[in-house]
């Protein structure tokens, strides 16, 4: 028994001396390091994963050509991309990894719940934050931190003034879920909205990510109300089901999702043509003739073997906007972190870049994009803008 | 030192364990030798530990398997982060404002406690797991469908959405149902950590030791024979596991006080926590506290020391855990590791001489 307490404290105490040196070590080697190093966070684990590893390939495929086109300032770029498994405190945790490793700045955290975490930690810091998809309003809380993304309260207010100015409907339902900041965040800005858009909202149903399989209730609901068209601000793999479990009732209303709707084509086993004249707002089309979207799916699909999706297309907006502000800020292998948030923090403001999810995409100081949202509406099985 | 019977020895190794350890993180700390990860891993490390200690109050002393304990976690944690948030303005010093929220947060745990107790301590084993389990799970999801706001005419309540709370202008959501609470003042620190884990030590170790303790411990090792000399099974029982209940809660506000956002999820306070927690007792010693410390202290770090394998990290991590157990508690391993200890070999040595 003896033996076994006294080999566990050595083993505790053999962690924390091993953990001390190792920051140790990482500390001598990041002074004869001769590359610009962007950390980037986001879940590869878990129930968000799908998004994380998005981001990941999205930015890594940004990095590799940046850095085959000579890097930024003519020093090559080094990223490091840090499991969150989605949770805040895990956030912080690959937050402090990516410091020690040398972090000069951050892409991340892809979620929102660890954004606001590792902001306020970031803040303190003074490490520049861009995050290509945390959409919460408090992810760009401070101005050290932007986004690539829209805002969810951006996307409720875009959604419903283009069903108000459009006239596409007067009784409106929406589905939403309430358990996912994104959902609830967008559904709020969007009645908020609806009152000065001369719509009603007849009904506002509920889920949770427990109970995302049956919609039958919520369908029915706004069919029972009358609503003719019907708002689901989520994302696409529940929206397959919903549309699906409308046929079964035949209601067909008009559909209106937001960027998350992105991808819901390539659903398997999805009857595409379900999916007819659903409409939702997006940053990104894969299958857009733009010769900037065209080059990066096509190298992207080359690369990973599937077409991106939005968030793999904010990544890579991300590292581009990030290396335009690097290049203006003058940035090298050597900047302390605090004058390369000084430096990106003013020049975001004044860079512009053509990227795959907007063109001519520029940031305001209070962190948000300012882009326009398109309107795609899904026809014959594709994509198409709306104008 | 002769005079101190063996279980105040012990104890007395136990505290000092954690004031070494205490030493050892701020004198790296000071001089500047310890990682940034390390660093931020100080304050969750002391929430841990706390979890892991009272959880063997339950599970080792009382005997009962509880997998509800991340449930009581999550009532600390947001009862005192709805406390800090309205009050930032009120009571600047955040020192005395954090010790009000630890209290605050222990009470609302520790009532958790008794409430759930009284209807689930009449179950035992396997039910009694299975019920706690499933209140764990009630509480995260009323905290997730809880809207709470502030302004002028006082608090709003809803159930609904934040909207149905009907705020005035200048009103303030402050618990906006899954999002949960943003802006919890960082409060914690590494060294009210670790008093509050000499605390819990303190409570614990003490109780185990008492009249009372013995009771429980007599509960646990036989029921029958414990009512039988007019021991009250339910109200020692209530005793054990509501004390376990509040330290949970204090557990939750260092957690709560050290992030900026909270949110209830399975990751934090759901079921998977609660088998966390349990992991941490089990693989410590089901009954010895310093065991648990120190097995709390190796699973939280281990998976970030991990972090330089990248993809193949949990996988290490499920991989280690079951070496660990077996080497820990496989009998053919216990057998290897009392042949080859150093004890016995000082044993052996002297016998020859």
């Amino acid at each position: 028994m003896k033996m076994k307490k006294v080999l566990a404290v050595a083993l505790a105490a053999a962690m924390v001396m091993t953990a001390g040196c190792g920051g140790n070590g990482k500390e001598e080697k990041k002074a004869d390091s001769d590359k610009i190093r962007i950390g980037a966070i986001g879940p590869t684990t878990g129930g968000a994963a799908i998004y994380g590893e998005a981001v990941k390939n999205g930015a890594e495929l940004a990095i590799k050509e940046i850095n085959e086109a000579g890097g930024i300032n003519g020093v090559q770029v080094e990223f490091n991309f840090q499991d969150d498994e989605g949770d805040s405190e895990k956030a912080v945790n690959a937050y402090n990894t990516l410091k020690d490793w040398g972090m000069q700045a951050l892409l991340g955290t892809v979620t929102s719940g660890p954004c606001v975490a590792v902001g306020e930690v970031a803040q303190g810091d003074n490490m520049f934050l861009l995050t290509p998809s945390g959409t919460a309003v408090e992810c760009v809380q401070y101005d050290n931190a932007f986004r690539v993304c829209f805002s969810d309260p951006m996307q409720g207010i875009e959604s419903a003034k283009y069903i108000g100015e459009n006239g596409l409907a007067t009784k409106v339902a929406v589905i939403y879920d309430s358990s996912d900041v994104y959902s609830s965040g967008i559904y709020e800005a969007f009645v908020k909205e609806a009152e000065n858009q001369g719509f009603s909202i007849v009904a506002a149903e509920a889920f949770t990510a427990e109970s995302k399989t049956d919609f039958s209730v919520q369908l029915q609901k706004a069919k029972d109300a009358g609503a003719e068209l019907v708002f689901l601000p989520f994302y696409y793999s529940e929206a397959s089901l919903v549309l699906r479990q409308a046929a079964g009732i035949n209601y067909s209303p008009i559909f209106f999702g937001c960027d998350g709707m992105d991808g819901i084509l390539a659903v398997e086993g999805f009857d595409v043509n379900l999916a007819n004249n659903l409409m939702f707002l997006s940053p990104f089309t894969p299958t857009s003739e733009d010769e900037i979207i065209k080059k990066f799916v096509t190298d992207f699909e080359a690369e990973y073997g599937h077409t991106p999706n939005q968030f793999a297309a904010d990544a890579y907006d991300g590292i581009y906007a990030l290396k335009e502000a690097m290049e203006k800020a003058d940035v090298k292998a050597d900047t302390s972190v605090t004058d390369v948030c000084e430096g990106l923090k003013s020049a975001m403001t004044d860079i512009s870049i053509d990227g795959v999810t907007a063109k001519a995409l520029t940031w305001e100081a209070n962190g948000e994009p300012s882009k326009a949202p398109m309107v795609v509406k899904i026809a014959d099985g594709n994509y198409a803008v709306v104008e | 030192m002769k005079k101190m019977s063996k279980t105040t020895k012990n104890n007395f190794v136990t505290y000092l364990m954690v004031i070494l350890i205490y030493a050892a993180a701020q004198t790296m700390a000071v001089s500047g030798s310890m990682s940034s990860l390390m660093q931020g891993l100080l304050v969750p490390l002391c929430a841990y530990v706390i979890l892991a200690v009272s959880l063997n109050l339950t599970v080792g002393i009382l005997g009962e398997l509880s997998l509800g304990h991340a449930g009581f976690m999550c009532v600390g944690a947001f009862s005192s982060a709805f406390f800090s948030k309205c009050m930032v303005e009120t009571i600047p010093a955040a020192g005395v404002r954090f010790i009000l929220a630890i209290l605050i947060g222990a009470a609302s745990a520790g009532i958790c406690g008794i409430l759930i107790g009284i209807p689930v301590l009449r179950l035992k084993g396997d039910y009694l797991a299975i019920v706690t389990l499933a209140f764990g799970e009630i509480i995260k999801n009323i905290v997730n469908i809880l809207f709470v706001g502030k302004d002028s005419n006082g608090f709003h309540f809803s159930t609904k959405d934040s909207l149905s709370l009907g705020l005035e202008d200048g009103g303030k959501v402050i618990i906006n149902g899954p999002q949960g609470i943003t802006g919890t003042p960082k409060d914690s620190t590494f060294t009210i950590g670790i008093i509050l884990i000499l605390i819990s030590l303190f409570i614990i170790l003490n109780l185990i030791n008492s009249r009372s303790g013995r009771a429980i411990m007599a509960i646990r090792d036989n029921r029958i024979a414990a009512e039988s000399i007019g021991i009250n099974i339910t109200k020692y029982k209530l005793m054990a596991f509501s004390v376990s209940a509040a330290l949970a809660g204090v557990a939750g506000v260092i957690y709560a006080h050290n992030l900026a956002t909270l949110t209830a999820q399975p990751k934090n306070f759901g079921y998977n926590m609660s088998i966390m927690i349990l992991v941490f007792v089990v693989l410590g010693g089901i009954g010895n506290i310093r065991g648990s410390i120190i097995a709390a202290i190796v699973l939280t770090l281990l998976p970030e020391l991990l972090r330089g394998l990248n993809d193949y990290r949990m996988l290490i991590y499920a991989v280690v855990l079951i070496v660990m157990m077996l080497f820990n508690w496989s009998p053919k391993a216990i057998e290897w590791r009392e042949k080859h200890s150093l004890k016995s070999k000082f044993k052996k040595k002297a016998e020859e001489v």
